[in-house]
This record gives C-alpha cells, sequence and structure tokens, in this order.
C-alpha cells in the first residue's frame, strides 16, 4: 500500500515521539524505584520494616539527654524516639541550628550492622514552631495524638 | 485608615477585574464598541488601585503599625528601614500582594501597548487576563487578606521579619521571579484569545514571542537570586537541590524555554501551531501549580508557605478550573489551527522540535519526582524523592540538547544542505574533545561527568562562534561585522553561551569543590584544598537588632597570607533565632567559605566549622545572568516592532475585506458561552 509522503512523515513523527515518551517514562520509572527515600518510624524500624542497604528517612524526636558529643571530632550520638521504640543515631558533619534534645528531627542515611543509624543528613527547619509533617506522622503512628494546627513552616519561596 | 483604604482599594481592585472580566469580552461578541473599549481604561484602574493597596501595606510596615497582624508578625521597630520595606513580601500575604501587583503590572503593560493588535483581540486578551486576576484578587482577598487587624489588643511590637530574609537578595529576588511566574499569563491570555477567535498565525506567534521572552528573562535571573542567596544565606553553600520549592519555578522555566523556541519556529514559518498554543497554555499552568505547592502547604520543604488547607484548597479550584476551561477549549478548537508541517530530517525546524520534546521529557522528569510523593502520601506511604533521582535522570535529556545546541542554530529553515556543514562540525566536535581532555588534564584528576560537561559546553560554545562568523562572512572588518548583526542573534548567542557558562560552572563545582566539616579550636590550622586555614579569634558583638559572635580565620596559601574570613553566628532579639552568617572569598575559579555550626565548649572557644573550597561556582549563576541579559537584548530587537507594524496593517486590510464581505467570518459566535466561562 502506497503511502502519501506527508502521512508517512506524519506516521514517522508519531511513532518516534511514542518512542521517546516510552523511553521518558521508562527511566523516570526505573530511577524512581531507585532513587527514591522512603520513610520509616523508629517502631518500623525495630520491627525490622526498614530497607535494608538502601538510604531511608527516619523521623521523630531527639530523646531528653541522649545527645553525646565526641570531645576530638564532630560525631555526634543521639537518640530518635517516637515514644514507643528508639533509634541510635549518628551524625559526624555540623549539626542544623535548630537542632536540640525534645525537639522534632529528620535524618536520612541507612542502618549498620550494629542496628545504628548512620545519618548522611540531617534536614534542618527554619522555624522553631515547626514540625515536619514526617515527625508529626511519626508520633501519631506510635499512638501520640498531635496538635496539627501548630505546624507551620514559614519563609519564602 | 491606611489599612482600611488598602483594604477598600483591594475590594475595589476586585470589582475592576470582575468588570474587566465581563464587560469586554461580552462586547466583543455582541459587537457593542463602548464595552470593547472598556477594556483599557478598566487594566489601568486595576492596575492603580492594586498599586495604591500596596502601599498602603508598605507604609504600615514604615510607620511600624502594629494593629495590622500581618505587620506584627513580621516587622519589628528595631528592623532597619530597608527591611521594613521588603518585609512587605517578607510571608505569604504581602508577597501575594506584590505577585497581584505585578500580575497587574503585566497587564497595564498589555493595555498600554497593544495599539498595533486588532481592536477585538486586544480586548479580548485584556478580557483573559481580567479573569485570572480575579481569581488571583479573590484569593489575596478572602484567604489571605494582609491588612487584618490585631484590634483591640494590638502587640506593642512586632515579631520580627525572619533574619534569613533580611538580606539584599531577599528585597529583589522574589520581585523578579514573580515577574517570571506571571508573565507566562500573558501568553496563556493570547493563546485563549487565539483559540477563542480560532486563529492562530504567525502574526500571533509574533506577538507573543516578545511577552513570552520578557517573562523568561525574569524568571531565569529570579531563579538565578534565588540560587545565589540559598547559597550564601542559609550557611550550606549548594546551589541547588531540587527542593519542591526550587522545582516549583524550575518547572515553568524548563517549559517556558520549549515555548520560547516553538514559536520561534510559528513566527518564522508559521507551523507548530496547535504545539506552541498547548505549550503557551502548560507553561502557566504550571505556573499556577508552582503556587499551588509552595503556598498550600503540601509539601515538606525548607522554605514552603505556612500552611492553610482552604488557601490550599481555593488554588487547586482555581488551578483546575484555569486548566480545565484551557484545555476544553483546546480539544475545541486546536483542530481548527491546521499546520502544515513541511520540512525535512535536517532543518532548523526538525532541530527545534527536538529541542520541544527534550525540555518536554526534562519538564516531565522535573513534574514526576516533585508530584510523586504527594501521590505516595495519599496512598499512605510516606517518600521522599530527592537529589538522588534527579541527577541521576535529568542529565539524559540535558546532554541530548547540548548535542543539538551545537549543531541547531546552524541550520537554515526547511532544509539544510548536510554536506557543506559535516567537515566544520567535526572540526569542532575533535577540537570540542581535545580541549575537554586537556582541561581535565590540568585540573588533575578525571572525571567522566567533566570531561563531557566541559567538551559539550566547548561544542556549543565554538559553534556559536562559528554560526556568527558564517553570519557576519561579507562583512570586512569586525565593527562592521559586530553592527551587521541584529539583536536577536546577539541575544540568543548571549543566551546560548549563558548555557555553555553555567554547565562547565556546574560540573566544575560538583567534582572540585572540597567541603570539610570539622572541629576548630582557636589557634588550630587546617590544610584544605592547599589553603591553609587558620582559626584566629573569636569576639562577641552587639549590634542593631542582633548580637553575634564572629570568628575570624586567617587564610594562607603557602607562607603567604591571603585573607581573613569572619563568618558569623547571630542571635536575633525580637524573635530569638539563630542565624549563621557565612564569610565568602569569591574569584571566578574559586569560592573560599567558612560558615559556623556551633560552640563545642563552654568558653566558645572551640567551634563546628564548615569550610569549602568551591571551584568554579561563579560561573552557575554568570552564565544564568548571560541568559536573562541575553532575552532581554533579543527582545530589544527593532523587527518585532517593524514587523508588528507590517501586521497591523495587513489586519486593517483583512478586517476591511471582511466587512465588505458582511461579516461572514465572525467565527466567535459559536461558542460564546464558553469563552465567557
Amino acid at each position: 500500500m502506497a503511502m502519501k509522503p506527508h502521512r508517512k512523515k506524519r506516521l514517522t513523527a508519531i511513532l518516534s515521539s511514542v518512542i521517546g515518551v516510552a523511553i521518558v517514562v521508562a527511566l523516570v520509572l526505573y530511577a524512581s524505584e531507585q532513587k527514591m527515600n522512603l520513610f520509616v518510624t523508629p517502631t518500623e524500624v525495630q520491627a525490622g520494616k526498614a530497607p535494608v542497604d538502601r538510604i531511608f528517612r527516619i523521623g521523630g524526636l531527639v530523646k531528653d539527654g541522649s545527645v553525646k558529643r565526641s570531645s576530638s571530632s564532630l560525631l555526634t550520638e543521639f537518640i530518635v524516639t517516637d515514644m514507643v521504640a528508639d533509634i541510635y543515631v549518628t551524625y559526624d558533619k555540623i549539626m542544623p541550628d535548630l537542632f536540640r534534645e525534645g525537639q522534632g528531627v529528620v535524618a536520612m542515611g541507612k542502618m549498620n550492622s550494629e542496628g545504628v543509624f548512620v545519618a548522611s543528613n540531617i534536614l534542618a527547619k527554619h522555624d522553631e514552631e515547626y514540625k515536619a509533617p514526617e515527625v508529626l506522622d511519626a508520633l501519631e503512628r506510635a499512638g501520640h495524638p498531635v496538635d496539627r494546627t501548630k505546624s507551620k513552616s514559614e519563609g519564602q519561596e | 485608615m491606611h489599612a482600611e483604604f488598602g483594604n477598600y482599594l483591594l475590594v475595589f481592585a476586585f470589582v475592576i477585574s470582575i468588570s474587566l472580566s465581563v464587560f469586554p469580552l461580552l462586547g466583543t461578541f455582541t459587537k457593542q464598541m463602548s464595552l470593547v473599549y472598556t477594556a483599557k481604561p478598566l487594566a489601568i484602574l486595576f492596575f492603580v488601585s492594586l498599586f495604591g493597596s500596596f502601599v498602603c501595606l508598605a507604609y504600615a510596615f514604615f510607620i511600624d503599625d502594629f494593629t495590622i497582624a500581618y505587620v506584627a508578625q513580621h516587622s519589628n521597630s528595631l528592623l532597619p528601614d530597608r527591611y521594613k520595606i521588603s518585609a512587605v513580601w517578607g510571608a505569604h500575604e504581602g508577597s501575594f500582594l506584590l505577585w497581584v501587583l505585578i500580575f497587574s503590572g503585566w497587564t497595564l503593560a498589555v493595555a498600554l501597548t497593544g495599539k498595533n493588535l486588532p481592536k477585538l483581540s486586544h480586548s479580548r486578551i485584556l478580557s483573559v487576563l481580567g479573569i485570572i486576576g480575579c481569581g488571583f484578587v479573590s484569593f489575596l482577598l478572602f484567604t489571605s487578606n494582609p491588612f487584618e487587624r490585631t484590634l483591640p489588643f494590638y502587640p506593642v511590637d512586632g515579631a520580627d521579619l525572619n533574619p534569613l530574609l533580611q538580606d539584599f537578595g531577599l528585597i529583589i529576588h522574589p520581585p523578579l521571579l514573580y515577574m517570571g511566574y506571571v508573565g507566562f499569563a500573558v501568553s496563556f491570555a493570547f493563546a485563549i484569545t487565539a483559540l477563542i477567535e480560532g486563529e492562530w498565525n504567525a502574526t500571533w506567534a509574533r506577538w507573543t514571542r516578545p511577552w513570552t521572552i520578557a517573562a523568561w528573562s525574569s524568571l531565569t535571573l529570579g531563579i538565578m537570586l534565588g540560587s545565589w542567596w540559598a547559597y550564601y544565606e542559609l550557611g550550606w553553600g549548594g546551589w541547588w537541590m531540587w527542593d519542591p520549592s526550587e522545582n516549583a519555578s524550575f518547572m515553568p522555566w524548563l517549559s517556558g524555554t520549549a515555548l520560547m523556541h516553538s514559536l520561534a519556529v510559528t513566527d518564522k514559518r508559521n507551523s507548530f501551531k496547535g504545539w506552541t498554543l498547548g505549550l503557551s497554555l502548560a507553561t502557566f499552568s504550571l505556573s499556577l501549580l508552582g503556587t499551588f505547592l509552595i503556598r498550600s502547604g503540601v509539601l515538606t520543604s525548607v522554605h514552603a508557605f505556612a500552611n492553610d488547607p482552604t488557601r490550599g484548597r481555593f488554588i487547586l479550584f482555581f488551578l483546575a478550573f484555569v486548566v480545565g476551561s484551557a484545555l476544553i477549549l483546546f480539544l475545541f478548537r486546536a483542530s481548527k489551527v491546521k499546520t502544515k508541517a513541511n520540512f525535512s530530517e535536517f532543518s532548523k525546524d526538525m532541530f527545534l522540535l527536538l529541542n520541544n520534546v527534550l525540555f518536554i521529557s526534562a519538564t516531565f522528569i522535573v513534574l514526576f519526582g516533585t508530584l510523586y510523593p504527594l501521590f505516595a502520601d495519599a496512598m499512605g506511604k510516606k517518600i521522599s524523592v530527592g537529589a538522588p533521582y534527579f541527577n541521576s535522570i535529568f542529565p539524559i535529556p540535558l546532554v541530548a540538547i547540548f548535542m543539538l545546541l551545537g549543531v541547531g542554530p546552524l541550520l537554515n529553515w526547511k532544509k539544510h544542505d548536510f554536506s557543506k556543514l559535516k567537515i566544520p562540525l567535526l572540526k569542532i566536535a575533535a577540537i570540542s574533545v581535545v580541549l575537554s581532555l586537556f582541561s581535565t588534564w590540568l585540573l588533575d584528576r578525571f572525571y567522566l561527568w567533566v570531561f563531557v560537561g566541559l567538551a559539550l559546553s566547548l561544542w556549543v560554545g565554538l559553534n556559536s562562534f562559528y554560526n556568527l562568523t558564517l553570519l557576519t562572512k561579507y562583512k570586512k572588518g569586525l565593527s562592521a561585522k559586530l553592527a551587521s548583526l541584529n539583536r536577536a542573534t546577539i541575544g540568543m548567542t548571549l543566551a546560548h553561551i549563558g548555557v555553555v557558562v553555567l554547565l562547565a560552572g556546574v560540573v566544575l563545582t560538583s567534582y572540585y569543590s572540597v567541603e570539610r566539616d570539622l572541629r576548630m579550636a582557636v589557634g588550630e590550622s587546617q590544610e584544605i584544598a592547599g589553603y591553609n586555614f587558620k582559626m584566629k579569634a573569636v569576639e562577641n558583638v552587639q549590634m542593631e537588632n542582633y548580637r553575634a559572635t564572629i570568628v575570624s580565620f586567617d587564610i594562607y596559601q603557602g607562607d603567604s597570607m591571603l585573607l581573613t574570613l569572619k563568618p558569623e553566628k547571630r542571635f536575633y532579639l525580637a524573635g530569638g533565632q539563630m542565624m549563621t552568617e557565612a564569610d565568602i572569598d569569591a574569584t571566578l575559579s574559586r569560592d573560599l567559605y567558612i560558615a559556623l555550626g556551633e560552640p563545642l565548649d563552654n568558653q566558645g572557644q572551640v567551634w563546628s566549622v564548615r569550610i569549602y573550597v568551591k571551584a568554579f561556582i561563579r560561573l552557575i549563576w554568570l552564565g544564568a545572568i548571560f541568559m536573562g541579559f541575553g532575552g532581554i537584548i533579543s527582545l530589544l530587537d527593532k523587527r518585532y516592532r517593524k514587523l508588528q507594524a507590517k501586521d497591523n496593517q495587513a489586519k486593517y486590510n483583512q478586517a476591511k475585506y471582511n466587512q465588505a464581505k458582511g461579516n461572514q467570518s465572525s467565527d466567535s459566535q459559536t461558542q460564546p458561552d464558553m469563552a465567557i466561562s
């Protein structure tokens, strides 16, 4: 069957864009499978639900009296808790300004073989009143009602 | 008094925007010219009332009127005057007032410069802008009124502006950014009007082009300022972190870039019409999506605005309304806009088509990464998508874009004889690869991405210059050659050189920067990337509205002392916030960057310190500045004005002809109700 030249051109154009879209979608799905970070609460970590050998995030409160600093390096150890389970966390970089005992914190990192969470990043928040939605969520999932109207962040875009 | 007046003006602007959305549009269908002619005065009134309202709020800040809740929350009597003014847009309500004011500014500009447009189209465009403006003003008035009072129990002093925002970068970043965001409303309104009229041709594209370029340039510079601000003010030393609020501005930027290039094809070749229309609609929709993401509080972001569900719902409905009606209009009317695509595989048309496909892919990648966590959250799964996702996938379309960008500008429209370009292109490719290898060798360590990035930069850069030599080959002497270039070409070349500089900056800073978080005591030294940082002294000072600890560092290279950096840790008295003030020594090839963490002993003599030697990071912002100014220069091209005048004449003749034919071309009357919706 003969095809008119411009029809043929249009068909090529449509086919190539379909293939292009398919490639993009495949790439996106592949990357998202590999590169997205799950959020896990301390209770879930203790129940063994944390991803193995993958970076993920945990959130909760910094347990009172748990922060220990090394006297020779920046290494800091502390406990993140959702009031049910406690997870030991280590971090060897500069702490964000708002890191305090009793305050909310979100940490990104991996579990090591001893069951300690080695954080590669502690998320900084700009406002004293602010609690990350993840922190509130972790507390809520562990059975502590939280007042969400107080949660607010502020700043510019 | 001023608060009430400002509020009245807002209400007035609301009424005006409703009139602007209804009357001129109605008039264009009922052929009542008296209604059609209301568009321009209404647009002017719209701007004037919002400007007045803005001045009232600024005045309230200036005189410390803490009976206004917004002022009380975001200012303080100790705040220096220049920040009292910028505090007007330091938080949600005021910044949205600025947003609407800038939007009305664009509307005013369209009203005042539309002399060359056919009267009916001009009024329709203004009406569409009126509809959008009505949405914005009602959002402001009903969910985010900046004039609400704290009476009767008003505070004695304000809670202070977030110290992060007490900065020069924040005075100019939001206005420029907003100019970009809402500027795309103009091309949106042009596209809607073209769809209503069922006619979209090269003339339309030519009118839209300067507006789109203007919005794009503002957005480019706005994003650049935001990146620069975050780098020095957050004490974090990065320039982009794929934060959702960054992505919110990056999506319309990517889509706007595609639009700008697609408009060039429609302008010059009268093709890609449906495509261009679709992109005009999509770009502004992405602007609105960005607004929704940032202002609704749905995002986990370091800097999203205060969250209030009614605001989120309002914007979501508005977004659905705008996107929905645009989409319906597009589906029903775009088929009327026929395109006869007629070009070969090797032509400027083809390369610009590929440019569009790649930019849209890039937009999709960012869109997916930004929205996926929201959908996952709705499914009960908490997920974050950050730099690892974007960094692994975003470079793929980017590499393809740069490969094509080297060739595209050299080609003729419609068809190009490749055999003539083959040899010079091969030569340039070879030179790029060799030079890139040489530079990576100079930088003493080989990274594949640096090699690829630099080779692509050189490829595009050298081809841009080759293109200039081709364009001016019949002129003798450098000054004659330069004089023969039109501003559109100069602007385009500058913008493309900007992209090259930016890319080089990105790969170099990503791979050659050295970053250390350290524990340091007074008197200690650290050797980092060939520099010796010595912590010299700690002092405490009391300033106008904060207390600061200043730690000074002497920096040596070899035996000679280069300079002293004095990073600060500030404690703001009114709000009680801590602030990290980095100190930076900037040169083109490297930044020395020091930020303080926290004191680690009781005497404050030992600190956690962040010391960075950032390689070539300035190139990133320099490149973005080139891009923005490239856009502005091409905007000044005489061609637009000349051609507009010519089009005007043609349109006039066409209108005469239509009139003579007895007004048969009134296709606009077929679906008036849809047009008004």
